[in-house]
C-alpha cells in the first residue's frame, strides 16, 4: 500500500507518516483499511476529543459515564438508567428510511451492549424548509424509517423534535437518543480480559455494507460494474436485532460474559480494538471464521463491513458451548472468531495465514488529535430565512401564523407513527407534558426529553447552548423531573475551518458552563462534523438530552390547563426578546448578532421551584414558554388541555407577547399556590381558564380566538402528509 | 433443481392502497397514462418436485382469502 | 384463573399482556417451540412483530408447535384471545373469520380510540353492557378487517363513529368465532388496565375472560 490509497482513504499524508513510523514499515491492505477507518473524524473524534474533555463528567448519581458504549445514572433501589444520544446525518441523507432506521438500531444496540434493556427512544431531527420537495421526502421517509425499527423491536419511541431551516437542506440531522433499564450489578463493560478467552461474534452475518468508502482497495480483478456490491448504506432488519437483545441479555442474566461490544461505525475493527484498548490485551481474529453474506469477501472488506445487528463478546472457553447454546435458541448465530491474547496487537489471520498485524495502541490511541483554530465568522455565515408572512399583521394574526409555521405546528402526525405505549412504563405520552414521563420499577419515575435550537446557536454559539441545556432542564421541570444526567450530540460544519471551529469552541463552553451551573454531568455523546455542501454549513447544533428523577409519577406535571377558573401565570425571570426568535424567522430577519445575556442562577431557581411545585400537586399545569413565546406557550396549553383561557395582557408589546428566551413558566392553579409560588420566583398572574375561546385584552383590544381557529392553525404539519 | 417463480397478488375487489398510492405517484413524475397499478409479492424458489409448489401457496406463500397467486416455473 | 401468552421471536407487548393478565389472576409466558400450555385456562396471543411479520403478518407464527396446542385448545373449547399481531395469527390459523390488511393509509398509527361494545354477552365482554364505550389505545400498521361474508352475529367491538383509522369493514375491531370461545381484536386491552398510564376499560376484558372460566368451574 502506499501514500495515495491512503489519501483516497481521507488519511492525510501526515497521518500516512505517523503510521508508517508507529509499523516500521507501510501497511498492507487490510492494515491501512483499518487505520483509515479508526483514524477517521467519525472514530477517532480527531477534532473534538480534546475539546469534549472541558465538559464535567462527574456527579454523584453517576454510575457510568463518558467512554463506554452508553452512560448511566443511579436510580435508586439498585437500579440504573442509561442513555446516549448518536447522530446518523449522513446515511440518513442518502436513504432517510434506512439511515434513521440503522441510526435507532445503533443507539439501541449502545444501550443493550452496556447490559440496560431498552425502554425508549427519543429521537431530533432537522431537515431544510418543507416547502422543498426534498425536505418534505425525507422527513417522511426518516419518520417511517424510525417509526418501523422502534416498532418492530418494541421500544416506545417517547418524545422527540423536528426542526425545518434552510441551512440543513443539503444536510439533514437525524439524532437518536435511546434510554434503557438496568440492575447496576449487570451493568457490563467492553473491556477485553483473559488471555486465550474466546472472541463470539453474534447476530446478522456479514456482508458489505457499508464498505463503499473503502473501494478503493479492491483487488485488481473488481472493476467498476462492482460499484453496487459495495453499497453505502446499512440496512437495518429490526427483526434481527430483537433476537440480539433478547440473546444478549439473556446471555449476561446467566453471568456467561467477560465483555461485551456492539459493533457499529468501522464493524469488526473498531469493536475488537477498542475491547482490546480498554483491557490493555491484543485479539487475534480469523476472518474466515466470520459467517458471510456474501460470496467472496476478501479480509480489509470482511473487517470494516459495517453489516447490522452485530455483537462480539468475550467469554472464558469453558463458557462457550453455553454461549453459543443461548445464540442458537435465539437464532442469531454465535461464532467463535478469535481470541484474547498477551501481545497487545491486533492480529488479523485469513485461515492459517496472517494478514494483518497492527500494535493496539497504534490504532486505538495513538491518532493524532488536533488542535482547533477557533476564530470568529468575518462574514455573515448564514442567509436570512425568507420571510413568510406579512408585515404589520395584528396579534391575533400573527399567533395563528406561528402556531401554522413548520417549527411550531402539532407533531402528531408523526409521533402517531410510532409506537409510544410498548412496556407499559409511558406515564405522560407525547403532548401530554414538556418531556416524557415513564414508570420506574422502584414506584418512582423518570422525565426525558431531547432539544436544541440551531438557529439561536448559530446567531451565539456561546449562549445558544447554554438555552439549550437550560431549554432541556426546564421541560424536565415541567414534569416534575430533576436531571441526573445529560447526553450531547455536537452536529457541526467543517472544524478545520476556523469560523466553525470558533462555533463548536463556544458551543462546548456554553454546555460546560450550563451543565456547571445546574450540577449536571455529562454521561456520554456523540460528534457528527463536516456537515456541509456548497451552500455552506448547517447551523451549529448541539442536541441535547437529559433523564431526570421524579419521585411520585401519578403527580407528574401535565402542560395543558386543567381546571376551569385555576388562576393562568406566567412564572420565573423571563425577559423575553424578538432577537432570533421564531416571529423574527418568519418575518425573514437576518440572524441577530448575539443573543440576550442570561442570569443562569435565577433561571437554574426557577426550575427548581416549577418542580417542587408541580411534585406537591400544587400546579394544575406548567409549560416551559420557547419558540413563539408567552402567545404561544399560552395557546399550546389551551390545545393540551382542550380548555379556552382569559388573558388581560395590558400593555404588552410584541416582544412580550411573542419574545423568546429562557425562564419563563406558562402555569396554572389555585389564586393560592400562585401566591405561594410568588414568595420564591417572579409571578406574574395574566389571567384564568375559561371553557370556551381564548380571549386576550392586549393593547386596549379585546381578541376573541376561538379553540377550533387554534386547532386548525396548529395542525397545519398535517396537510404536508395528506 | 428447476427454478420456480410465485406472484402473489391482492384479490381483485379488495382495496389495494399501496397500488393506489403508486398509481398516484407516478403521474407526479412525469409519467402519463398509467392505470390499474397493484403491488404483492414475488417468491422464488429451487424446488426438487414442482408440483408440490401449489400445496405451499395454498398453505403459507399466498393467503387465499385475500390473495391470488401465479406460478411460473 | 391461569392465562398463558404466547411468545413468539419478535413479539412485542407478550410481557405487556403478562402484567395485565396478572392484575386478574396467574400470568405465565408459553415460549413458541413448546408444546405445554402449562395448564393455562385461557390463552392470550400478544401483540408485536412476530417473526419479523415476514411474507405476511402472523403467517408465521400460526405453525408455531405452541400454535398447534392452542389450535387443539380451541377446538375443545379453550378461551383464546388475540390482540393485534395475535388477532393476525388466530385469522392465519383459521381460528377466526376474516383477514387483516394494511392500514388505508399505510401509516402506523399509535392513538386511543373509543370502542362500542356490540355484543356484551360473549366470554370476552361478559362484564361489559351493549353499546358501552371502552377507550383503549390501538397501535398497528396491518389493521384493516376483511370478511366477505362474515356473520354479523360475530362481532364482538366496533370503532366509535370516526376512532377508526384503518378502514376496517363496519368498523369492525373485534370478532369472535361462531363457538365463542375465540376472540380477536386489534386494539391493546393490556395498554389500559393502569390508571397512572391511561384508561383501565381494557381491565374488563381480562376479568370477563375470568369470570367466565370461573363460572365454568362452578358450574362443572
Amino acid at each position: 500500500m502506499s501514500l495515495s490509497e491512503a489519501v483516497a482513504l481521507g488519511l492525510t499524508e501526515d497521518e500516512y507518516g505517523l503510521i508508517v513510523e508507529r509499523l516500521g514499515r507501510e501497511p498492507n491492505q487490510v492494515e491501512l483499511a483499518m487505520f483509515s477507518l479508526m483514524w477517521s473524524e467519525h472514530c477517532a473524534y480527531k477534532h473534538s476529543k480534546k475539546l469534549l474533555r472541558t465538559l464535567p463528567v462527574e456527579g454523584p448519581r453517576l454510575v457510568l459515564g463518558p467512554g463506554e458504549n452508553a452512560g448511566a445514572v443511579d436510580v435508586g433501589e439498585g437500579w440504573a438508567v442509561a442513555f446516549k444520544v448518536e447522530s446518523h446525518n449522513h446515511p440518513s441523507a442518502v436513504e432517510p428510511f434506512q439511515g434513521a432506521a440503522t441510526g435507532v438500531g445503533g443507539i439501541l444496540r449502545d444501550v443493550f451492549a452496556i447490559g440496560a434493556r431498552p425502554i425508549a427512544v427519543l429521537d431530533s431531527l432537522r431537515f431544510g424548509e418543507p416547502t422543498s420537495e426534498r425536505s418534505r421526502y425525507l422527513l417522511d421517509h426518516a419518520v417511517a424509517g424510525i417509526g418501523h425499527y422502534g416498532n418492530s423491536i418494541g421500544v416506545a419511541n417517547v418524545g422527540g423534535e423536528v426542526y425545518f431551516e434552510g441551512p440543513y437542506e443539503q444536510n439533514c440531522l437525524v439524532n437518536a437518543m435511546c434510554v434503557g433499564l438496568v440492575r447496576r450489578e449487570r451493568l457490563i463493560r467492553s473491556a477485553a480480559a483473559g488471555v486465550g478467552n474466546k472472541l463470539v461474534l453474534f447476530g446478522a452475518s456479514t456482508g458489505r455494507d457499508g464498505i463503499g468508502g473503502a473501494s478503493v482497495l479492491a483487488s485488481a480483478e473488481l472493476g467498476d460494474a462492482d460499484a453496487d456490491k459495495r453499497p453505502t448504506v446499512q440496512i437495518g432488519d429490526p427483526f434481527e436485532e430483537k433476537k440480539l437483545l433478547e440473546c444478549s441479555l439473556e446471555l449476561l442474566d446467566r453471568g456467561l460474559l467477560v465483555a461485551l461490544q456492539d459493533l457499529g461505525a468501522a464493524g469488526l475493527t473498531s469493536s475488537s480494538s477498542e475491547m482490546a484498548s480498554k483491557g490493555e490485551v491484543g485479539v487475534e481474529i480469523d476472518v474466515r471464521r466470520v459467517p458471510l453474506r456474501e460470496p467472496g469477501m476478501e479480509p480489509f472488506e470482511i473487517m470494516v463491513s459495517e453489516s447490522q445487528e452485530r455483537m462480539l463478546c468475550v467469554c472464558e472457553p469453558e463458557q462457550v458451548d453455553a454461549v453459543l447454546e443461548v445464540c442458537a435458541r435465539w437464532d442469531v448465530g454465535g461464532t467463535v472468531i478469535g481470541e484474547i491474547i498477551a501481545e497487545r496487537e491486533m492480529r488479523i489471520l485469513d485461515g492459517g495465514e496472517v494478514v494483518g498485524r497492527i500494535p493496539v495502541e497504534a490504532l486505538v490511541d495513538d491518532c493524532p488529535l488536533y488542535d482547533l483554530e477557533p476564530a470568529p465568522p468575518a462574514q455573515r455565515l448564514y442567509p436570512a430565512p425568507p420571510a413568510t408572512i406579512e408585515p404589520g399583521l395584528g396579534v391575533r394574526e400573527t399567533l395563528l401564523a406561528l402556531l401554522a409555521s413548520p417549527n411550531l405546528s402539532s407533531r402528531r402526525p408523526l409521533f402517531e407513527q410510532y409506537d409510544c405505549l410498548v412496556g407499559s412504563r409511558t406515564v405522560r405520552r407525547p403532548e401530554q407534558a414538556d418531556a416524557a414521563v415513564l414508570a420506574m420499577p422502584t414506584g418512582g419515575g423518570i422525565a426525558v426529553a431531547i432539544d436544541g435550537n440551531g438557529r439561536r446557536v448559530a446567531a451565539d454559539p456561546y449562549r445558544g447552548a447554554v438555552e439549550a441545556v437550560l431549554e432541556c432542564a426546564a421541560n424536565l421541570a415541567c414534569a416534575g423531573g430533576e436531571p441526573l444526567g445529560l447526553t450531547n450530540c455536537l452536529n457541526f460544519g467543517n472544524p478545520e475551518k476556523p469560523h466553525i471551529a470558533w462555533q463548536l469552541t463556544e458551543a462546548v463552553r456554553g454546555l460546560a458552563d450550563a451543565c456547571r451551573a445546574l450540577d449536571v454531568p455529562v454521561v456520554g455523546g456523540n460528534v457528527s462534523l463536516y456537515n456541509e455542501g456548497g451552500e455552506g454549513p448547517i447551523y451549529p447544533t448541539p442536541v441535547v438530552g437529559m433523564v431526570g428523577e421524579l419521585p411520585d409519577p401519578l403527580h407528574a406535571g401535565r402542560s395543558g390547563f386543567a381546571l376551569e377558573g385555576d388562576a393562568i401565570a406566567i412564572a420565573g425571570p423571563f425577559r423575553p426578546s424578538l432577537a432570533g426568535s421564531e416571529l423574527a424567522k418568519l418575518r425573514g430577519e437576518p440572524l441577530p448578532d448575539g443573543l440576550p445575556d442570561v442570569d443562569v442562577a435565577a433561571v437554574r431557581d426557577a426550575q427548581r421551584a416549577i418542580r417542587d411545585f408541580v411534585r406537591a400537586g400544587k400546579l394544575s399545569s406548567a409549560h416551559d414558554v420557547a419558540e413563539g413565546g408567552l402567545l404561544v406557550a399560552v395557546a399550546e396549553a389551551c390545545l393540551a388541555g382542550g380548555l379556552g383561557a382569559t388573558l388581560e395582557l395590558g400593555d404588552a408589546d410584541e416582544a412580550q407577547l411573542f419574545g423568546e428566551g429562557p425562564g419563563g413558566f406558562v402555569v396554572s392553579g389555585s389564586q393560592a399556590a400562585l401566591r405561594e409560588l410568588g414568595e420564591r420566583i417572579e409571578v406574574r398572574v395574566i389571567g384564568r381558564v375559561d371553557p370556551g375561546d381564548l380571549d386576550v385584552t392586549v393593547g386596549g383590544e379585546e381578541l376573541e380566538i376561538t379553540l377550533d381557529a387554534l386547532r386548525h392553525a396548529h395542525g397545519a404539519l398535517a396537510e404536508l402528509f395528506a | 433443481m428447476p427454478r420456480v417463480q410465485v406472484l402473489i397478488r391482492p384479490k381483485a375487489g379488495i382495496l389495494d392502497p399501496q397500488g393506489k398510492a403508486v398509481e398516484r405517484a407516478l403521474p407526479a413524475l412525469g409519467f402519463a397514462g398509467v392505470q390499474n397499478v397493484h403491488v404483492g409479492r414475488l417468491v422464488e424458489l429451487d424446488v426438487d418436485d414442482v408440483s408440490q409448489v401449489e400445496a405451499m401457496c395454498e398453505r403459507l406463500l399466498a393467503n387465499t382469502l385475500i390473495e391470488d397467486y401465479e406460478i411460473q416455473s | 384463573m391461569k392465562f398463558g401468552v404466547l411468545q413468539f421471536p419478535g413479539s412485542c407487548d407478550d410481557r405487556d399482556a403478562v402484567q395485565a393478565c396478572g392484575r386478574v389472576g396467574e400470568a405465565v409466558l408459553l415460549w413458541h417451540g413448546d408444546r405445554d400450555l402449562q395448564g393455562a385456562d385461557a390463552i392470550v396471543v400478544p401483540g408485536g412483530f412476530s417473526y419479523g411479520d415476514y411474507l405476511r403478518a402472523g403467517a408465521i407464527a400460526r405453525f408455531s408447535p405452541v400454535m398447534e396446542s392452542v389450535i387443539e385448545f380451541a377446538n375443545d373449547g379453550g378461551l383464546v384471545l388475540g390482540i393485534c399481531n395475535g388477532f393476525q395469527v388466530l385469522t392465519e390459523a383459521g381460528l377466526l373469520p376474516g383477514a387483516l390488511l394494511p392500514n388505508t393509509e399505510l401509516r402506523f398509527v399509535c392513538r386511543q380510540v373509543d370502542l362500542e361494545v356490540v355484543d356484551g354477552d360473549t366470554a370476552f365482554t361478559n362484564l361489559c353492557a351493549d353499546g358501552e364505550i371502552l377507550s383503549i389505545p390501538a397501535k398497528h400498521q396491518t389493521g384493516r378487517y376483511y370478511a366477505p361474508d362474515l356473520d354479523p352475529d360475530l362481532v364482538v367491538l366496533r370503532y366509535a363513529t370516526g376512532h377508526c383509522f384503518n378502514g376496517s369493514q363496519d368498523d369492525i375491531a373485534g370478532v369472535r368465532n361462531a363457538r365463542g370461545n375465540v376472540f380477536g381484536l386489534m386494539p391493546h386491552p393490556e395498554h389500559a388496565v393502569d390508571p397512572l398510564t391511561g384508561s383501565v376499560d381494557g381491565l374488563r376484558i381480562f376479568e370477563s375472560m375470568a369470570a367466565h372460566v370461573g363460572a365454568a368451574h362452578v358450574a362443572v
